[in-house]
């Protein structure tokens, strides 16, 4: 940062490095092992936990860019995610399983999400700041609503189950022999895949608001009213970085319904998805974007393997009044969300905050 | 001064002639019974979403608090119900209706005191903290109401819970051709008791003095040496309790009690907020009995755009009042 001729990393990291020596270890730690996780952590579901990871981290990270960085809260940003998902989705159901088609329903579901963050964006420019967050709710669940209204589009309740292209069928082989112990299948190159673009796609998010634009946003959020004065349209940007979240978000999805085979609402558009995003930026850190990365972790790891552990605590807690119904492993949520407005009331940085606060 | 008067309270008409407009005009879409029908239901519904809704504009208008918590005080009046019920179980099936009427007051007690309890020690623990600071808010009460739902589930169970109404308030009876539920003239009742006991409370008290000059300039109720603090506690209880109300008469009326009962209606709630202009009773009564009837016709004659047509109807409302349809105190 400080050096008159930024090195190679600076470049890639666009100048915003995480900041202390175990803020730096955690995520290298978390880039090997999400590089090496199909020969890492061999085995179907650990390799899903991974790419979910991936993904998260995306959609986390562009959640980061509307709360974190221009401090507005929306409950619309699994509509966005859906939408991208759902764009997939009905393109390879409806079309053929090819690139083109995927290629196709991503770009019309990156459309689609721009389309509608800039006009939920231009309506919020009428109202009270304060209407907006409770306009996106009530667009989040009218669009929950469609989707599972339009049976013939979307498959309504059941969702689309789909093919995708041969590459990434579980039952393509790269190469006839495994490397390492691992058979390269379909599911590793669709893993690939993932970390891939989920790897772009963050270092692109990284480089927008370490911009100057992105410097207009954290502007527009600390005091919006001496942005305005200071000659910026702070509508224009607030839409604009709603569009590119939106974006973002439905590029997520897309990965998403790629990993799954399969969308449906319960998966990428219900509340309790939002109830997760919230969760993994303010726990992980508003306004930094590495810290909505370890969020996305620490949330999909706490829902695969929290709850076999709570099972345990529940078990053996048995014969009190109540304690093992707050420690049953559907209560997860429950310990997640006392973190959650711990983390708001003392640590409102959160994880990364933290760590940097401490080194200095 | 006075001209300005006067063109507010001619800008209200229009305003006003939404309702008996709205209701007229769904009336050559149907037969008169089936639109009779309809409209009591939608004022019943509409009355049982003011109680709901009653606590949180004046909460958002006083407090400038942006609460989205207020789902769980709903939740808890619901699941409130069918434990009291539950308990008096030989009162709400009895053959009498003092009995039947008995049981459901006590349900609606139970709910308002535990309903207002909570609110006090929610505002105490959680909101006091944030007071002054928006984005902080909805986060924490978004916090609040996961760890709510989570609590709720871990003392009442997450299968869905039924609820059988008290047996006096369970069928219907004719009127000009049109089925009229009992039940839902208990809500109309309840509705307008609470709003004349709100109105009276907010225009004919001191307090109300207070809270009306606070939703319309809070520093100078500040400056003039009011304990502000204690008068947001104080609304601040009066709304969950109102939403603990509105939550068991919501569940009676539906009979089913799942734990998403109070976010589902927090989504309409908003929307009533929003139609009706922040902090204005008035306001809140008129949309939520706006949404009732909306919801109820559309619901009739295209089942499946009911919840999307408030959303619409809240569209338009803002194109045409950027600030709701009542608009209350300085922007």
């Amino acid at each position: 940062m400080s050096g008159a001729a930024p090195g190679p990393l600076d470049r890639l990291l666009s100048g915003d490095r995480p900041g202390t020596r175990l803020l730096n270890l955690l995520l290298l730690l978390l880039l090997a092992s999400l590089l090496l996780a199909p020969f890492l952590f061999p085995g179907t579901r650990s390799l899903a936990v991974a790419a979910r990871i991936c993904i998260f981290i995306v959609l986390a990270a562009s959640y980061d860019v509307m709360l974190g960085y221009t401090g507005i809260a929306s409950f619309a940003h699994t509509m966005f995610f859906g939408m991208g998902a759902y764009g997939v989705a009905i393109a390879l159901a409806k079309l053929s399983a090819g690139w083109g088609a995927v290629l196709l329903g991503a770009a019309a579901g990156v459309a689609l999400a721009v389309a509608v963050a800039v006009l939920i964006g231009l309506l919020s420019l009428r109202v009270r700041a304060v209407f907006f967050s409770m306009i996106t709710l009530a667009v989040a669940s009218f669009a929950l609503i469609l989707a599972t209204q339009l049976r013939d589009l979307t498959g309504g309740e059941d969702g689309l189950t789909f093919s995708v292209p041969d590459v990434l069928q579980p039952s393509f082989r790269l190469l006839a022999e495994p490397v390492l112990g691992v058979r390269l299948d379909g599911r590793i190159v669709t893993y690939y895949l993932i970390f891939a673009a989920a790897l772009a796609l963050f270092l692109l998010m990284l480089r927008i608001v370490n911009s100057p634009f992105g410097r207009v946003l954290q502007a527009i959020r600390e005091n919006e009213f001496r942005a305005e004065a200071l000659g910026y349209r702070t509508v224009v940007y607030r839409t604009l970085a709603g569009a590119l979240a939106a974006a973002m978000a439905a590029l997520a999805g897309a990965l998403m319904a790629l990993l799954l085979r399969y969308n449906g609402p319960d998966v990428t558009l219900s509340f309790s998805v939002m109830v997760d995003i919230l969760l993994m930026v303010v726990i992980g850190g508003m306004g930094t974007l590495y810290g909505p990365a370890l969020g996305a972790v620490v949330l999909v790891m706490a829902e695969y393997y929290l709850q076999p552990a709570m099972a345990a605590l529940s078990g053996s807690l048995a014969g009190w009044p109540l304690l093992p119904a707050l420690f049953d492993p559907d209560r997860w949520l429950l310990w997640l969300g006392l973190l959650f407005v711990l983390v708001v009331y003392f640590f409102p940085a959160g994880i990364v905050g933290k760590l940097r606060e401490r080194a200095g | 001064m006075s001209a300005e008067l006067l063109r507010r309270n001619a800008s209200d008409w229009g305003a006003y002639a939404l309702l008996p407009l709205i209701a007229l005009a769904t009336l050559p879409a149907m037969s008169f019974s089936t639109w009779l029908t309809l409209t009591v239901a939608g004022f019943a519904m509409g009355m049982m979403l003011f109680l709901m809704a009653a606590g949180l504009t004046l909460i958002f208008g006083l407090m400038q608090v942006f609460t989205f918590a207020h789902g769980a005080f709903i939740t808890l009046g619901a699941y409130l119900a069918v434990s009291v019920l539950g308990a008096l179980a030989g009162w709400s099936n009895a053959d009498s209706w003092a009995l039947n009427l008995a049981a459901l007051a006590a349900a609606l007690l139970a709910a308002l005191m535990a309903s207002g309890a909570a609110g006090y020690v929610f505002e105490r623990v959680i909101i006091r903290r944030v007071y002054g600071a928006p984005l902080r808010q909805i986060l924490i009460t978004v916090g609040g109401l996961i760890i709510a739902e989570q609590l709720v589930v871990a003392v009442w169970g997450a299968n869905p819970l039924p609820l059988p109404k008290p047996a006096a308030f369970r069928g219907s009876f004719i009127l000009a051709g049109a089925a009229i539920e009992t039940y839902r003239l208990i809500a109309v009742a309840l509705g307008l008791v609470v709003y004349a006991a709100l109105h009276l409370l907010l225009n004919r008290t001191r307090v109300g003095l207070l809270v009306r000059a606070g939703v319309e300039n809070l520093e100078m109720v500040e400056a003039l040496g009011y304990r502000i603090r204690r008068l947001f506690i104080g609304v601040f209880v009066t709304g969950t309790a109102l939403a603990g109300l509105g939550g068991v008469m919501w569940a009676l009326y539906q009979e089913l009690v799942t734990r998403s009962i109070g976010s589902e209606m927090t989504i309409l709630i908003f929307i009533i907020l929003i139609i009706g202009g922040l902090g204005s009773i008035g306001g809140c009564f008129t949309a939520a009995i706006l949404v009732g009837l909306v919801t109820n016709y559309v619901g009739f004659l295209a089942p499946k755009l009911a919840l999307g047509s408030t959303i619409v109807l809240m569209m338009a409302v803002l194109l045409w009042r950027p600030r709701g349809l009542f608009p209350v105190g300085a922007e």
